[in-house]
């Protein structure tokens, strides 16, 4: 019985395979995916209709004003008019230079060029790792390298403050072997202060009238433009994690609380009053607490501001991402013996600074997009060099031109350093995390 | 008992070089060395400052304070005239200051809700509008903006003679400012305020009520309608009783100018506008981070329960995510403030154009004028920062 009913009922069962049918129209391709992420709802579809009237009726308008209308050469804003209804960026044409370089002399322009590009060379190895590592050699050395090329001067100076650096990682391990390596570090920074303050100039200014090699000496006070802006920006970004890291470590002493109080101090003094007002103490307070007659350039005095602003906030991320890290790790870095210094180096910040790569990146584009405030304390970045641009007869009646294009630049640099952090951050995740 | 003695006997004497090798005396070392070196930095500040007041003949002191100013502020919000002193104009300052800062939190904090909400929105199109306007935003310098809406509001708006009258004769935006009404305090307007107060008092006793009665019953009132009728009706009754104690004075064209109504400077609405503009795509960055911090399961648990989407985000999602969000939330409200300073660009007078701008130059007086300003901000931080950790405490997590 069971046989017969069996047979019978494999009646039903197809002997070939079928051809796949296509998936509904709606569930997939173009179709379905504007009903999901455009129209699944009547709120949506009303969104959608109300946005995408928007965003037609701006690029209506944009689109012929900024490309298809728009000027690119024309000697004055009455010949943009001329040309044609739309933007005139003739005016970035026409004062490109002064809006990248300032009046820093034209024949020289190649030397900030090359430390542009030599920049990228110097940040290669820390920002990818499979470049061979000696080229940290040639980051090490960028700085200086970077200064003689745009202020110029004596190769004296830059040659004998290597010559220091040198010194003073020698002091350091004669200290550090013996003794212990905070003393060491104590004695290294005595060692330079000491010779920068009672040695360099002499010794540099011997040299320079013996031997007198080296580029055109260009004065701060040509510096303008996005030159300025990279100057203090990157110079800020570098000199700003490191202090901040100190500031951080200080701020987490508890073992040392006069380190602890100077370090809070400082930290909740800097970040609870606004850059401007610091900016201000810069250029008309500090010669008061500069032994009297002493004179400092302003673009250096505004670096220091800057680098001291953010490394204020730099510690604040940095604490935050010590604190993050379990207890656990301090407790297994004191068990394998470790001192401080080796426990920090190895174990404490290389976790730390990891966790805080987000906040720390935020600092640095928040620090770059800073030193547009440079402006209102006179000194003639792109932002302070749009207002004498505006005012002269050639284009005056500019409005939106030049913003536009400085705040792209901006753009363009904050936005590339905010999606490699993000790159960085996955690239370094090592998925410990819960 | 005889470890410990071990122990005990063990002390060692104390010697010298403890102080640089020994762990519990080597940070007494450090600590005075660093004493040492902070106040030796600390007097050679101190006594090349004193040197440079001396060789310039100057000195230390707030008198100037006291003397007239005579010089004009254009917004104000209090008395005051070009013979007032140093100190009421840095008064005249401070309350610029607030108001820009107070009006700017308001502003960013709506605009940064809604936008970080829409970012989180399943419309492609509204998600990706959201992140253009996010990314556009944080990433350019706020000066810029604020010198952008500056001078886009001087050069584009029409002169007043041929400024559109907006919002039925309410609001007229010119090339000088924007002409908005303005409230007419007459007799009775304290009553009615008053009666506002009473009733908002009245609102919070009946909110206190009403979640007695659920928790002992189970019943749950239309809380919020109920509200808003005991806040609003009262006032409506008495203000037509009293006889329509508070009017507005609307703007009119007078000759080349309109009079009557209020007037806000073209500065300050730039300000207004770039710093709420520049500050929301912050805020909707924490309020899209602080909602996307809640798990999923939170979400679904809730559903579980039986609760429906709205009750779910008002009591479940909300309360979590606020925990998060209020922090970032608070030092962007800290940030807006000290980025109010940038006034200074477009000429609105703040504290940082007053005290720090007009004043100082006039007075020579550098450091102490400086030392105000600098004052006042970290006053502002702080107060701000302590309300902040005293909020932090009450809502954080309390592990058991």
């Amino acid at each position: 019985m069971s046989d017969t009913q069996s047979k019978n009922s494999l009646l039903y069962v197809s002997t070939k395979d079928l051809p796949e049918l296509p998936a509904p129209v709606n569930t997939t391709g173009p179709v379905a995916w504007m009903r999901q992420n455009l129209f699944a709802s009547v709120r949506d579809t009303v969104l959608t209709v109300l946005f995408a009237i928007l965003v037609i009726a701006i690029l209506y308008k944009l689109i012929p004003w900024m490309l298809t209308d728009a000027v690119f050469f024309a000697d004055s804003i009455r010949n943009c008019r001329e040309i044609d209804t739309g933007a005139c960026f003739a005016v970035v044409t026409s004062r490109f230079n002064q809006l990248i370089f300032g009046f820093y002399p034209p024949e020289l322009y190649w030397r900030p060029i090359l430390a542009f590009l030599l920049m990228f060379v110097a940040f290669a190895p820390l920002l990818h790792d499979n470049l061979p590592r000696k080229l940290l050699w040639f980051t090490g050395v960028f700085p200086l390298l970077a200064y003689f090329l745009l202020w110029g001067g004596a190769i004296w100076g830059p040659l004998l403050i290597l010559a220091m650096v040198t010194a003073a990682v020698f002091v350091f391990s004669l200290v550090s072997k013996p003794l212990n390596s905070t003393l060491g570090l104590l004695a290294a920074i005595a060692f330079c202060l000491m010779y920068y303050i009672f040695l360099h100039d002499s010794i540099s200014g011997a040299l320079a009238s013996a031997m007198p090699i080296g580029l055109e000496f260009v004065e701060s006070a040509k510096f303008g433009g996005f030159l300025i802006t990279f100057v203090i920006g990157v110079t800020g970004i570098v000199a700003s994690l490191p202090l901040g890291i100190v500031l951080a470590l200080g701020r987490k002493s508890d073992n040392m609380p006069v380190v602890k109080m100077l370090c809070v101090g400082f930290i909740e003094f800097i970040r609870g009053v606004p850059l401007i007002t610091l900016l201000f103490v810069a250029s008309t307070l500090l010669n008061y607490f500069l032994p009297p007659g002493t004179t400092f350039d302003l673009i250096l005095r505004v670096i220091i501001m800057v680098t001291l602003f953010a490394a204020a906030y730099m510690a604040e991320v940095v604490r935050g991402g010590l604190a993050a890290l379990p207890r656990g790790q301090y407790e297994a870095a004191d068990a394998l013996g470790l001192n401080y210094w080796q426990a920090t180096r190895l174990i404490i910040l290389p976790q730390a600074l990891k966790i805080s790569i987000p906040g720390i990146v935020n600092t640095f584009i928040g620090l770059f997009k800073d030193t547009v405030l440079v402006s209102i304390v006179g000194i003639l970045d792109p932002v302070g060099i749009m207002q004498p641009i505006r005012s002269t007869s050639e284009w005056n009646g500019i409005i939106w031109e030049l913003p536009i294009f400085i705040g792209l630049v901006f753009f363009i640099f904050c936005f590339t350093m905010s999606r490699y952090s993000m790159y960085f951050e996955r690239k370094l995740d090592t998925g410990h995390r819960s | 008992m005889t470890v410990a003695s071990d122990f005990s006997d063990d002390v060692e004497p104390f010697r010298l070089s403890m102080l640089i090798y020994d762990k519990r005396y080597r940070s007494y070392t450090l600590q005075i060395i660093t004493i040492a070196l902070f106040m030796l930095a600390v007097g050679w500040l101190v006594s090349n400052v004193v040197q440079n007041f001396r060789d310039l003949g100057k000195e230390f002191s707030f008198a100037f304070l006291w003397e007239p100013a005579s010089y004009d502020i254009n917004q104000r919000l209090i008395e005051y005239t070009s013979r007032s002193p140093h100190w009421k104009a840095a008064v005249v300052g401070i309350l610029n200051t607030l108001v820009l800062a107070f009006l700017g939190c308001i502003a960013a904090t709506i605009l940064g809700v809604a936008i970080g909400v829409m970012r989180l929105s399943k419309n492609w199109l509204v998600s990706r509008l959201m992140t253009i306007y996010i990314e556009g935003f944080r990433n350019v310098p706020v000066l810029l903006w604020i010198l952008l809406a500056s001078t886009a509001f001087s050069a584009m708006l029409p002169a007043p003679r041929q400024a559109p009258v907006l919002l039925g004769g309410g609001f007229v935006p010119t090339n000088r400012g924007f002409y908005v009404p303005a409230p007419i305090w007459e007799s009775g307007s304290g009553v009615l305020a008053i009666i506002f107060l009473l009733s908002l008092v009245g609102a919070w006793f009946f909110g206190r009520w009403a979640r007695a009665k659920q928790a002992a019953t189970g019943e749950i009132l239309p809380v919020f309608w109920i509200r808003l009728a005991i806040i609003i009706l009262p006032v409506l009754f008495f203000y037509f009783i009293l006889g329509r104690p508070i009017g507005l004075s609307l703007p009119e064209l007078k000759g080349f100018n309109f009079q009557g109504g209020g007037f806000v400077r073209n500065s300050f609405m730039a300000l207004w506008i770039a710093l709420s503009l520049y500050t929301a795509a912050f805020i909707a960055e924490n309020v899209r981070s602080g909602i996307q911090a809640i798990s999923k399961g939170q979400t679904e648990a809730a559903y579980s329960l039986g609760l429906p989407p709205n009750r779910t985000m008002n009591l479940v999602i909300l309360p979590q995510a606020l925990r998060i969000i209020i922090p970032p939330l608070i030092s962007q409200y800290l940030n807006l403030t000290k980025n109010s300073s940038l006034a200074i660009a477009v000429g609105y007078m703040d504290i940082t154009g007053t005290l720090g701008g007009i004043t100082l130059n006039q007075t020579g007086r550098e450091m102490e004028s400086l030392l105000l300003v600098m004052g006042f901000y970290l006053i502002v931080s702080l107060l701000i920062s302590g309300v902040m950790n005293v909020y932090n405490n009450s809502v954080a997590i309390k592990e058991r």
